[in-house]
This record gives structure tokens, sequence and C-alpha cells, in this order.
């Protein structure tokens, strides 16, 4: 009897293992894949990205092609073992055929090896930013609508030698290929004009104590480039003015993204006046943005200006409804039909035309901005100048700008 | 003098199929069907997945249960098997990659965790409790900030990619049911080659310095290299799970080896029970489980307290894991088995 009643029990285990949540979805139903990092580093970050999946979603009212939107959920803590796992997830577990994400560099960059494995899904980026992601061995169905991150950084490094006369840069940023992206950016411009950047360091993402990075900052630099994102920005923004730090500063794109700027403390002083370039800019006047903004306060816990973040995670899911109502919600054909459609798909955003490249990466508006403080007290991105439709290369001819090199730590160098 | 004689023999007439107990058998015949229902995602990601923790979870019950050395470092040492393969093998990174057989490869990552494992043991047996907890930690976050910060052997944040399970006896061990098949012979393996240790002299050395160090030392048993030597049998288990692990991954950077992966092996094989070899395997399935589906059922915002709650329950109803509640369950089963029928 104990032995029949083991037996049972074993049994009980093993079917309750092996039968999954294995409803298929019904016909009326589109199921979309949302990968975001809703722990670790990042986790503001991903909650903002999913403020603007859900605009875009709503946007539509939760149906496409007369079908309705069912959103999967799957989370990431930023590293990329942990993207391509949630990925999984979603595509051989959910079933989803089109998926939008991840949110950060080195993540988009193992989501679009994993892409290369499964070409009968359809990839679309998230906010992630890395240039090798289209640039360098694409995969054919990974599609990026949300532009990297250095293009991001358009106007910014002639911006600061010229307007600012900023002559000699020392930058901090993360340690990982976004930040590069993000550098090289920046500096393609700036050492272009004549600036010179001395010293770069490069700090582990969720670093804590930056107090060696600020000693070696070297004197006499005019201003400080950095490229940190979410909690680490704030660490070392915080750090730094504590330490007696003066120099003014240069942002790169999420440093002073509204992840940061709505951060309690002591931060203001230190980070008013400093410019940066992204895909947004939080005063664009144009109707588009405004109404995108609306749209977007309306969602939980919304910052009062939608993060780039946010931005990303919206252009990209309402480039995937465009395309599966182009094709009317069909992807029995391994989405082929869908993959036509994004290809060739041009549409305006609340921050101007997107299209995109031979790569599959998008061609846009960027925003040159300063950070003000608006009426209420609140930081926001002043626009300065829109520098328009930019293109992966820079608008530097392709073989051209394949010799400068694959983006890494040490390239571009001008000390 | 003929019952001196009698013993062995009547234990030598013990059918084989009695020695391994009925429960092993079940659960042998289980696992092996277990591709005929699963799909390929239960296939790699929970069943592989459960099977190469539960060996990481192993190779700490190991040092755990029967040495008393709670070790955090386990999943670096099968992060150095899983470097090695990336760093001996292919990769398309750029950086190293020897091109080197996986035959070839396997033994060497395999040497290398072991030696590593002996070292970080040979390091810390010298403490004892909540100390040598402190100095893996240690370890094992130095270990981290080592590979992400040095870029000329561990390619920093971004580790690695591109390595591939290798395909031999014209077999792609790669494909979800060869893999879970691997993942199941070696788990198998690892876990008969410790409970068959746990009886052995040395197994039972090894417990007895864990009860009484200090007798053992007085009766002439050289304790450290008994606890070193049980560091190294660990290291190889770990190393087989970081080989398995990269194969699965295709992968492998600092995340994979990270503080949060240390204290997931430890959840593991807490959760599970440090009583029995089964228990990390139990506690692998559990947490997997739970990593994989818990945020189907509470929504982005919340999954993680929700895996935190259960595991609490779990540890709140029985502090020695699964496997206690199981033993506190089945005399009540056998009980209401006593019962007259209706």
């Amino acid at each position: 009897m104990r032995m029949h009643r083991r037996t049972v029990l074993a049994l009980a285990v093993f079917t309750g293992l092996t039968a999954p949540s294995m409803a298929l979805a019904a016909d009326d139903t589109i199921k979309i894949g949302l990968l975001a990092t809703f722990e670790g580093p990042f986790t503001v970050l991903g909650e903002d990205s999913e403020r603007g999946a859900m605009t875009a979603v709503e946007e539509v009212g939760g149906k496409v092609a007369g079908k309705k939107i069912e959103i999967v959920k799957g989370s990431s803590d930023a590293s990329p073992d942990s993207a391509v796992r949630a990925a999984r997830k979603l595509v051989e577990q959910d079933g989803v055929k089109v998926l939008v994400g991840p949110l950060s560099g080195d993540e988009g960059l193992a989501v679009k090896d994993y892409a290369k494995t499964q070409p009968n899904v359809t990839f679309i980026n998230g906010t992630s930013a890395a240039q090798d992601t289209t640039l360098r061995n694409p995969a054919e169905n990974f599609f990026r609508f949300s532009t990297d991150g250095a293009q991001w950084m358009a106007g910014l490094g002639t911006y600061a030698f010229k307007d600012k006369g900023y002559k000699k840069v020392a930058t901090v940023a993360e340690d990982y290929s976004f930040p590069y992206t993000q550098v090289f950016g920046f500096m393609a411009e700036f050492c272009k004009a004549g600036g010179h950047v001395p010293s770069k360091s490069w700090v582990p993402i969720g670093n804590k104590d930056f107090s060696s990075v600020i000693a070696a900052i070297p004197e006499g630099v005019d201003a400080i480039y950095v490229a940190l994102g979410g909690a680490d920005a704030v660490n070392f923004l915080t750090q730094y003015q504590q330490s007696g730090g003066t120099a003014p500063l240069i942002g790169g794109s999420i440093t002073v993204d509204q992840t940061v700027l709505t951060s309690k403390g002591k931060l203001k002083d230190v980070l008013k006046g400093t410019p940066s370039a992204g895909p947004t800019a939080d005063t664009n006047d144009a109707p588009a943005w405004k109404a995108f903004v609306e749209a977007y306060k309306k969602q939980p816990g919304a910052f009062p200006s939608p993060s780039l973040f946010a931005h990303g995670y919206y252009v990209d899911m309402k480039a995937t409804l465009l395309g599966l109502d182009q094709v009317g919600g069909d992807v029995s054909d391994g989405g082929k039909k869908l993959r036509d459609a994004l290809s060739k798909l041009s549409f305006d955003t609340p921050t101007g035309k997107v299209s995109l490249d031979k790569n599959r990466n998008a061609i846009a508006d960027i925003f040159l901005t300063e950070v003000t403080e608006g009426a209420d007290g609140n930081l926001l991105n002043k626009l300065v100048k829109v520098v328009p439709q930019v293109n992966q290369t820079l608008g530097i001819p392709e073989d051209e700008f394949m010799k400068l090199g694959a983006v890494n730590r040490d390239n571009p160098s001008c000390p | 003098m003929s019952l001196a004689i009698a013993t062995p023999n009547a234990a030598a007439q013990r059918n084989w199929l009695e020695k391994l107990g009925a429960g092993h058998i079940i659960l042998a015949v289980a696992l092996v069907l277990y591709p005929l229902v699963a799909s390929d995602f239960f296939l790699t990601q929970i069943g592989g997945y459960s099977l190469i923790f539960g060996m990481l979870g192993l190779s700490l019950m190991l040092l755990a249960g029967y040495g008393g050395m709670v070790s955090l470092a386990q999943i670096t040492v099968a992060g150095i098997a899983a470097y090695a393969i990336a760093i001996l093998g292919n990769n398309n990174s750029n950086i190293l990659g020897f091109g080197w057989p996986w035959w070839l490869a396997v033994p060497f990552a395999l040497l290398a965790a072991a030696l590593a494992s002996a070292l970080i043991g040979w390091i810390s047996v010298r403490t004892e409790g909540i100390y040598t907890i402190m100095i893996t930690l240690a370890i094992a976050t130095a270990t981290y900030y080592f590979a992400q910060q040095n870029y000329a052997i561990f390619n920093g944040h971004s580790g690695y990619a591109g390595i591939r399970a290798p395909a031999f006896w014209s077999v792609n061990w790669r494909d979800p049911r060869p893999f879970y098949y691997l993942c199941l012979g070696l788990a198998v393996l690892s876990y008969a080659a410790v409970l068959y240790g746990s009886r052995s002299t040395f197994g039972m050395t090894l417990q007895a310095i864990r009860d009484n160090p200090r007798r053992m030392r007085a009766l002439g048993y050289h304790v450290t290299a008994h606890k070193v030597f049980a560091w190294l049998l660990a290291g190889v288990i770990a190393g087989l799970a970081g080989v398995l692990l990269v194969w699965f991954n295709g992968r492998v950077s600092p995340g994979t080896i990270g503080v949060d992966a240390a204290i997931d092996v430890l959840i593991i094989a807490v959760i599970g029970g440090l009583r029995h070899p089964i228990g990390p395997f139990l506690g692998a399935v559990v947490v997997i489980l739970m990593q994989t589906f818990a945020i189907d059922i509470v929504g982005a915002e919340r999954f993680n307290t929700l895996i935190g709650m259960v595991f609490l329950v779990i540890v709140f109803v029985s502090p020695d894991g699964i496997l206690g509640l199981w033993g506190r369950i089945k005399p009540h089963l056998a009980q209401e088995s006593l019962r007259p029928g209706p």
C-alpha cells in the first residue's frame, strides 16, 4: 500500500511537471512577447519601458487587424544570459511569434544571436542600443526602430566643442557595449572638431563606490562626459558633488533621462545646464510629442515626461503593430510577410519620421538638449536643436565608417 | 562460524534490483520516459536546466551535508569550467578560442575546475561555519569582478558567445532530446557517485570529521587533507555542471557566475534538503519552475516577492527542506493506510 501511494505521488508530480500551460492561442488573439528588465540595477528603466509599450497597445485599443493583443512579459536582469533565457521562454514555451525587446546593450547582442536560431520568429528591439546589434553580422529577423547609442549622440560632440568651448573632456561610463557605443558617438564628433579625451574610466554596472574613479579624473579637464544609467548615474553624481568636484558635465542619453532626473536628492544643482543628446527632448513643442506625453501619463506610475525607454519601446511596439496591421495579423507563414512589411515600413513617431536601412536599423531625428528646471520644479531636457534623419553611420559613407573599426573600450581614441 | 559465512551469502543473493530500491527505479523510469511527454522547452529549459543546477546543488550538498562546509563558490567553480570550454574550444567573440576538440577541452576544463575547487577548499578549510561562508562568498565575488573587468582573458561584461555543444557519435548533442539525456546521464552518474562515496571509507571518515574533527585528529587522521579532497571531488561535479551550463546557454559571461547565481545554488540546496543527495535535485526543480513561471502568475512587478515567499514557506514549514517535508508526511501516509477501509 505504501508502495502504491508512492507510485501515485511520483506520477502526480510528473504529470504536474509535464502538463505545461499548453493552452494554444485562440485564433482571435495575437500574442506579442515583451522582454524588459524587471530585475537588477535597471528595474526602473524596465518599468518605464513597459509603460511605453503599453501606451502603443492602448493607442490601438488593444486590438490589431481585428484581433485582440495579448502581451506576454519576460524579465531579465540586464545580463545577456538572463535575456536569452527569458526570450527562450517567451518563444519556446509561450509560443510568441513576435517579440519586442530587450532593453540594454549586451542583451541586444545576445538576443540577436538567439534570433538567428529562430528564423520563424520576428524580433523587434526594445531600447538596446549597441552598434553591432545591427551593424556587423546582423540577424535577418531582428529589427531596430529605436536607433543606436552612437546615433543618439549626433550633434553633441560638436556642440560641446564649439558652443560650450570644452577642449579637454574626461569620460566616465559603464563597462559594456552600450556605453562604448555612446562614447564612440560623442568622440567621433568631438575628436573630429579638435577636442581631446585624456582619460576614459570604465566602471562595472551596479558599482556603488566611485571614489577611485573620481580620484582618477585628471586635473584641468574642461568637462566630464558621463554615460551611466539608473542607480549608477545617481550614485556617481552624488559622490562627485560630495567630493567637491566642480567640472561641468556632459550627459550620455540615459544619464540625464527622466529615470535619473526624477530621483530625489541634491542632484539638481549638479545637473542643471548639462548638455546631452538622445532620441527625445522633454520640451519638444511638436503636437505629436505632446499627444504622446499625455497618452503616456495615463500609465500607472508614469514620470512627468516619458523616459527614452518609454519612447523606444513605444516606437518599436508601434512599428510592430503597424506591421501586423499591414499583414492582417497573419504570421502563419513564419512571419515572412510581416518581416517584408516591417523592412519597408516608414512612419511618423512622436519624434519625427522613422525608416529602416538595409541592416534593419532605424534612421530618425535626434535631439540636442540641455537640462533645465521646469515651471513645477522638475528637471527637464530643454530642446536645443534637432539633428534630422541621422543614419547608423552618422552621415559618413559606409565603407569609411566601417574603417573606424568596431566599437570597444579603446576605440576611438584622441588623448 | 557458519553464521559469518551465511551473512555475506545472503547479501550476495539480494537481487541488484532490491539493492537499488523501488524509489530509484520508479524515478529512473520516469526520468528516462520524460521526453515522451515533455515539450522541447520543458525538456531543456526546465529538465536540463534543473539537472544542471541540481548537480551544482549536489556538489554543495557533498561539502555541506557530509563535510559540514557550506560553500558559496560552487558556481565559481562551474564558471571556471565554462570559461575554460569557451577559451579552449571555439567561440565567436574574436578573443582567444584555441579551437580544441571537445574530448580535449572537457578534461582540461574539469581538471581546472577540480584544481580551483581544491584551492578554494585549501584556503577555506581552516575556518568553520559562517567564516567558511564568508570566505567562499568573497572568492565568488572577487572572481565575478575579475571576470567582469579582465578583458584579455574573460572578455569583460560581454563574456563569450557562440559556444556550441559538440556533435559526436553522429548525435548533435545540442538538440533538446540528446541534451536532456546528456544532462540526465551525467546527473545520475554524479548522484550515484556521491551516494556510493558517502558509504565508502572516505565518506564515513568525512562525516566523522564533520561531527568531531578534534577526535578524528587525535585518532591520527589528516583532517585538512580529507576536507581538501572532498573539495576536489565537489569540484569535479561542479565542473561537469559548468560544462553543461556553457553548452546549454551557448555563452558565458560574468552574469553567469554572479553572486545572484551563487545564492541560487545555496537556495536550491537548502530548499531541497541537505540530508540526501536527491535533495538538491528536488530543490532545483522547484526553484527553476518558480523562476520561470512566477512572472505568469503575478505579473512583472511582484514575481520576485512571490518566489521569496514560497521559499520562506518551505523553510518555515520544514527547516530541512523538501526532503524533511517528505520525512514528515510519510508517517501520516503510512498511518492512513493502516486504517480500515470504508
